[in-house]
């Protein structure tokens, strides 16, 4: 398959990547790993007139801490994430989620920023991003602004990013003493998207009880999940099997799942359930490890 | 039509040439380089037979841009013997019966030759991770599994 005409451009500069997308108007699309573009204007489920490269800009491919951040680059590949000693170390959750998504080499040209720009529920790092409190940093025509990660997902494949407006960089807070976090994901086979995914992560207070909580679903609804109802239960209390049970319970209440190939309303809504109460051991685990 | 000139070193030699916007780069390979070894099989990012190097990375090739490859660095399966002589993943895959349609080879080498530069010593974890996104319909991958193990070995005692 042959994806329709259209033009490309590749800038060099973030400034003349931006003023080609307000020149080009709606039509005009970001091109960043295209695993999930390309794919989608081959199927003729999408179209663009023109892409814009940003390839070819330097400086998007970091991953640094700074002032209190983890501080992903838009193009910062799915495998750089997945093996960055960094991440490894201090953000398992980003590591855990990296390496589930599609396989190897979609993760050699797949990047962070374009899985949170496409804004499909169906991809990882949404629910990863929402669980960790992430914000994104977006360039347009009037300079940079910070979405948080709440306001970010606004519909099926829509988030609050204008037409002329790049993921130049995700900004994740660093976690304190005694966090973790973990992603898990259940696929029928490497390479497809999640039946159903949750995110975690945690900060334990003196006592061992839940300073701060996040959790994530994936593909559980028209827009990433964020489970507020099982954080707030979670807030203060001492993780067991019985609190986590009931936590993973109240997340599954906020999973509006579609019926598929993958599995029935009930089927995935169960097993939303079942992966939160495993990310929230994970990531209790991983929390009392540090 | 927009049309663009790209540079593209292709197994060490150098091409210039006019190409759409919309060629693939698994399309570039075999009808204008005519490098017909790069397998077209699902067309939908799946299969992994269009599998080439870009700077040194197996990526699928038919969700590659062929204008994405600009000033790149693409290696093929063709570029794996050099003067005449296997590389060690062409010979593991001889020597361990790893195909048998051969469809599904091409791509299979690609990933496997770049896991080996990157871990000269692979566990058959390793080796089963990496190859996860190249599909194989005939062997059952038990075969490819030692073809890539027979490469390493051959790699190790040469060196």
């Amino acid at each position: 398959m042959i994806p329709p005409s259209f033009d490309y451009h590749s800038p060099k500069t973030l400034s003349e990547a931006i003023g080609l997308l307000s020149k080009l108007g709606e039509g005009a699309k970001v091109l960043s790993g295209g695993q999930s573009l390309l794919p989608l204007m081959k199927l003729r489920l999408g179209s663009a007139s023109h892409l814009v490269d940003i390839g070819r800009i330097p400086g998007l491919e970091e991953i640094k801490e700074e002032g209190g951040f983890l501080k992903i680059g838009g193009r910062v590949r799915e495998s750089d994430l997945e093996h960055n000693a960094v991440v490894r170390q201090k953000y398992p959750i980003l590591a855990d989620t990296a390496a589930v998504i599609a396989d190897p080499l979609v993760r050699n040209m797949a990047t962070v920023g374009g899985n949170l720009a496409h804004g499909d529920p169906a991809n990882d790092h949404p629910a990863t991003m929402l669980a960790l409190g992430a914000s994104v940093v977006a360039q347009g025509p009037k300079g940079a602004r910070t979405i948080p990660i709440d306001g970010f997902f606004t519909g099926l494949f829509e988030t609050a990013l204008a037409h002329d407006e790049i993921l130049t960089e995700i900004r994740i807070p660093a976690p304190p003493p005694k966090s973790g976090g973990a992603y898990v994901k259940l696929e029928r086979k490497v390479g497809d998207f999640a039946t159903a995914g949750a995110a975690a992560q945690l900060t334990l207070g003196p006592g061992g009880e839940v300073a701060r909580v996040g959790i994530g679903l994936t593909n559980a609804g028209l827009t990433p999940v964020r489970a507020t109802a099982a954080e707030k239960f979670l807030q203060g209390k001492k993780l067991d099997e019985t609190t986590v049970r009931q936590a993973a319970r109240l997340a599954a209440d906020a999973a509006d799942p579609s019926p598929d190939r993958r599995g029935s309303v009930e089927y995935k809504r169960e097993m939303a359930r079942v992966l939160t109460a495993r990310a929230l051991k994970r990531a209790a685990s991983r929390a009392q490890g540090a | 039509m927009a049309m663009h000139r790209i540079q593209v070193k292709v197994n060490g030699a150098a091409h210039e040439s006019e190409v759409e916007s919309r060629l693939l780069l698994v399309h570039y390979l075999r009808e204008m380089l005519r490098l017909t070894g790069t397998h077209i099989g699902c067309d939908t990012t799946h299969c992994g037979a269009c599998t080439v190097l870009l700077d040194g990375r197996p990526v699928k090739s038919c969700t590659v841009l062929a204008v994405q490859a600009d000033g790149r660095d693409v290696m093929t399966v063709e570029g794996l013997e050099k003067d005449g002589k296997l590389d060690p993943i062409q010979e593991g895959f001889f020597q361990e019966h790893g195909l048998q349609c051969g469809y599904c080879t091409p791509g299979m080498m690609m990933t496997s030759h770049a896991l080996l530069k990157a871990n000269p010593n692979p566990s058959e974890g390793d080796i089963r991770q990496a190859i996860s996104g190249n599909l194989c319909r005939c062997t059952g991958y038990v075969n490819i599994i030692k073809s890539v193990q027979h490469a390493a070995a051959a790699a190790r005692s040469r060196s």
